[in-house]
């Protein structure tokens, strides 16, 4: 032990082991309150290494070449030993990551931990979700299967919506003029080596900036506000042992159900691998119904509901840039000083859940084939995913009724505004639809920005504490 | 509020799945398969009309035959008697000796002879694999693919099919199944004030000639044809179930002394 | 905080937990590290390998691949095999003792038929084929002391021509002789040795 001790004092004299030890986890002071939202974040963690490891194990066997790529594969799946194992645990992994994330994403904006001293942390959090996306949309191009071709074909394609440099630009992404073997191998390397470094960077930022200012919680109480003789919060506690024991718990709980997931449903219904992903690529026929993978749909949904314009799908491909764009602005779009739906005002929590019944509306329609009827549903879909944060920029500051009042007229006329070209020229159909989804976002604007003239009981929020609630 | 919030959460993940469980009910005429890895019988008799009649033609080339052997009881080497039709090599030029390769041993992939440009000449589209063809298509729609050929004169191979609309390939099967065709009844549908008569098909059949099975028999053969495919899809799939409960109970464990731990060490917090 | 910690249940769940967990790491481990042994497909390839040798003259060696390594199918002269006996002074390990090869092959020949040498080509040192050199008295691998053999040009390894190693060679032991049989007169398998006569 005496020899252990010197061994340390040695290594402390050359690297802050001890130091670190302190700062991020013996020492580190959590708000005691975390419930079951907080646990996303060491999940998302675990999934990260997860992903890591399965995916070097992966690399070993896996050939990144158009000709032997979909057998590469498949010589994983029965060739290797356990190699379906690692390989599930990959596909599931992704998609698990999108679940996690997804779900600490919301934990963020429900207790309002973007807001004031934590809106790096929250960008950082979005720049990690966006190299996500990437990670998952070039990973998904390697199986090379029909779904992986045309996925990637379908994507790249939207670069060649860019007025002017769009098509030079997605030759130049490709490598070729489709989608080929040099897209696959670029990509390849991007997968394995490009987008996992900065990856990890970003998520070590992220907990950084994260212990720099320190942790939100339910309450959106700041902790640090209170300390005792010692300097440390009342309402803290340290993170190790208490939350380490704690996330404990909740790493056995998820791998519980990821193990449920990968042993008996790898497919996930279809969800997490596609059927036709199991016909390999062929550049002479298309799936008949293509969609990307379940975690992209939202934004898929929005890129197809919006009607091209001057014989450009470029509008689309802006509007779905901005679907994700719009979210590093979230800590300046919510001005509320109070942070946690606990205590907002009710007219957030209502329109946070009609925003959570959109994406989810909008995931489900990017799946489906593009209807008529499915397409308008999309389009106001995408209008009210939108809405959210105009709406939720007008009600988070005091405004008098007749600030409310002139915003419910613009919205709505701008709603009228956009539908006119649409609806001159459409078919009968096509004018019946328009005429009555209209309403969609009409009483959406009627909700969140006449409701609060009503009474002020809409937009007053609740005491917030001094001290954290158990 | 909390509550809410959470049966929320819940539709946010499930709701995706359950959309799909309930999409893509196709009205078109499906039988169902009946699937069952653990019959080894089946899956034996499946895997010998499958050398027999699809191997031909259909390559399964991530398959090797060592693996259908341990995995279905068959000896190795009555396995390779009885699954690998080794080609004699002695009848052809040395380089169609050359390109079909060594003769198969038993470590070797289910691959076949014949060339893509040659069955693009002659099905007018290149043969598919079917390694994992039951899990591109799926067991009832193969079911139903092989138990719906039909009679139709106006087609190259003399024969149409109920699940795969002007299909190229030929019923291989037909020495067992005989020649049928499709009995449909009209049905009536008033919508909207306007009746229309739509032909449906029964699910019953005409038959020309009678195959060397019965009709029950036949579809008997079909479905370890059908097993055997999906066996092939992913042979490892009842090993993968087999861990995934022992591996599922052992973290239940680790849950319950993780949890206890936790409960121990939060008694200092108040 | 609290004063009636128990630490004595607390240590026993930290350690329940920790000896699971740690069974759980290992067994999750286990898999990947499993996966990188050979696989099926490279199983598949090392299969036993007929070779007829029923073409190969009297001092003639041929090469065959089996697990991607050359085996080396020598037939050797009836001068060669009493050869054998002359040069035992020079070799380190005459009888064979330390070298890996089937009982069958433990002689002076190191083969089941005098004649036809059946050996693995890979120098024992660090891994290269080493050259056949069968010239006797050649005078760069010690001139009398040379009655014909292997020569591998990475470091220098001599070898006699039953694949045994020169004293003073970087190489510690002779040549592997790997499982093989006679299927018939002219065949032999190599890398399958079950059920033949010794």
């Amino acid at each position: 032990m005496a020899k252990l001790q010197a061994l340390l004092g040695w290594v402390d004299a050359r690297f802050p082991l001890t130091q670190m030890w302190k700062e991020h986890l013996s020492e580190y002071y959590a708000p005691k309150n975390f419930n079951f939202w907080y646990y996303f974040g060491s999940l998302a963690l675990l999934v990260l290494v997860l992903q890591i490891v399965t995916g070097i194990f992966l690399t070993m066997n896996y050939k990144p070449d158009a000709a032997v790529a979909f057998a590469s594969v498949e010589g994983i799946m029965r060739d290797v030993n356990w190699g379906y194992l690692i390989r599930y645990m990959h596909s599931t992994g992704a998609s698990a990551f999108f679940i996690v994330v997804y779900l600490h994403m919301y934990r963020g904006v429900m207790y309002g931990s973007f807001k004031k001293p934590r809106e790096l942390i929250w960008i950082l959090g979005v720049f990690i979700y966006v190299a996500l996306m990437a990670e998952a949309f070039m990973g998904y191009l390697l199986p090379w299967g029909q779904m992986s071709y045309w996925g990637a074909q379908v994507i790249v394609n939207l670069f060649g919506a860019i007025p002017y440099i769009g098509n030079d630009l997605a030759v130049w992404i490709r490598g070729d003029f489709v989608v080929d073997d040099a897209t696959l191998n670029r990509f390849f390397a991007f997968h394995v080596i490009a987008v996992p470094l900065v990856l990890l960077v970003l998520v070590v930022m992220h907990i950084l900036a994260l212990h720099e200012v320190g942790s939100n919680n339910p309450d959106g109480v700041e902790i640090k506000k209170h300390k005792d003789a010692n300097g440390k919060p009342l309402d803290g506690i340290a993170f190790h042992p208490y939350y380490t024991v704690k996330d404990i718990v909740g790493v056995v709980a998820f791998l519980i159900i990821f193990s449920v997931i990968m042993f008996f449903m790898p497919e996930g219904g279809g969800l997490f691998l596609e059927p036709d992903n199991f016909v390999p690529a062929n550049p002479l026929s298309t799936p008949e119904h293509i969609k990307p993978l379940w975690y992209f749909t939202p934004f898929y949904a929005i890129l197809r509901a919006i009607p091209p314009m001057f014989e450009s799908q470029f509008p689309g491909v802006i509007a779905m840039g901005v679907s994700i764009v719009v979210l590093f602005f979230l800590p300046w779009i919510d001005r509320h000083p109070v942070k946690s739906i606990r205590y907002r005002e009710p007219i957030y929590t209502l329109a946070l859940m009609i925003f959570i019944v959109t994406f989810v509306a909008l995931a489900w329609l990017g799946m489906q084939p593009a209807l008529p009827y499915l397409s308008e549903l999309a389009f106001r879909c995408s209008e009210l995913y939108f809405s959210f944060f105009i709406v939720l920029a007008i009600y988070s500051q005091a405004r008098s009724k007749n600030y409310y009042i002139t915003w419910l007229v613009a919205l709505a006329a701008a709603v009228i505004l956009m539908d006119l070209p649409r609806y001159i020229g459409a078919s009968g159909d096509k004018q019946i639809l328009i005429r009555y989804s209209i309403f969609i976002p009409l009483i959406y604007f009627v909700i969140t920005l006449w409701l609060p003239t009503t009474a002020a009981k809409w937009t007053t929020s609740k005491t917030v504490p001094d001290r954290v609630t158990q | 509020m909390k509550k809410i919030l959470f049966i929320l959460s819940v539709t946010l993940l499930c709701g995706p799945l359950y959309s799909l469980a309930q999409a893509s009910e196709d009205e078109a005429y499906v039988a169902k398969a009946d699937i069952n890895l653990e019959n080894k019988d089946s899956l034996r008799r499946g895997a010998r009309l499958f050398v027999n009649y699809c191997l031909s033609c259909h390559s399964a080339a991530y398959l090797r035959y060592k693996r259908v052997a341990d995995d279905l009881d068959i000896d190795e080497k009555l396995a390779a008697e009885k699954l690998i039709f080794v080609a004699d090599f002695s009848k052809m030029d040395e380089s169609e000796a050359k390109r079909q390769g060594e003769p198969k041993k038993i470590g070797a992939l289910m691959t076949v002879a014949m060339r893509a440009a040659d069955s693009k000449r002659w099905f007018g589209t290149a043969v598919p694999d079917l390694s994992v063809i039951a899990r591109s298509r799926g067991a009832d729609w193969l079911y139903t693919y092989l138990t719906t050929f039909y009679v139709d004169d106006t087609r190259p191979m003399g024969v149409n099919n109920l699940a795969f609309h002007n299909v190229g390939m030929p019923h291989v099967l037909w020495e067992l199944d005989g020649l049928k065709k499709p009995i449909y009844e009209t049905v009536k549908n008033k919508q909207s004030g306007t009746e229309t008569e739509t032909q449906v098909f029964t699910g019953k059949f005409d038959y020309l000639t009678e195959g060397k099975l019965s009709p029950v028999k036949y579809k008997e053969a079909v479905n370890d044809l059908v097993n055997f495919l999906v066996y092939m899809g992913e042979p490892g799939r009842l090993e993968r179930q087999r861990i995934g409960i022992i591996v599922v109970l052992f973290l239940g464990l680790l849950l319950l002394f993780a949890y206890l731990m936790k409960r121990e060490f939060w008694k200092d917090v108040h | 905080m609290s004063d009636s910690v128990d630490t004595g249940k607390r240590r026993f769940l930290t350690t329940l937990t920790s000896v699971t967990g740690g069974i759980a790491v290992v067994g999750m481990a286990y898999p990947f590290l499993a996966s990188m042994a050979p696989s099926a497909r490279a199983q598949a390839a090392g299969a036993p390998v007929e070779v007829d040798i029923s073409k190969i003259q009297p001092g003639q060696m041929i090469v065959e691949l089996w697990r991607k390594q050359p085996v080396w199918i020598l037939r050797r002269t009836p001068q060669n095999l009493e050869d054998l006996a002359k040069v035992q002074a020079y070799l380190s390990d005459p009888t064979s003792d330390k070298s890996k090869q089937p009982e069958y092959a433990k002689n002076q020949y190191r083969s089941r038929k005098p004649e036809y040498l059946v050996m693995i080509g890979i120098c024992t040192h660090l891994g290269c084929s080493p050259k056949l050199r069968p010239e006797v008295g050649a005078a760069d691998l010690g001139g009398s002391a040379w009655m014909g053999g292997f020569f591998c040009p990475c470091h220098g390894s001599r070898f006699d021509l039953a694949g045994r190693v020169y004293k003073g060679s970087p190489a510690p032991i002779n040549l592997a002789i790997p499982p093989y049989r006679y299927i018939n007169d002219s065949t032999i398998l190599i890398g399958d040795d079950t059920g033949a006569k010794a």
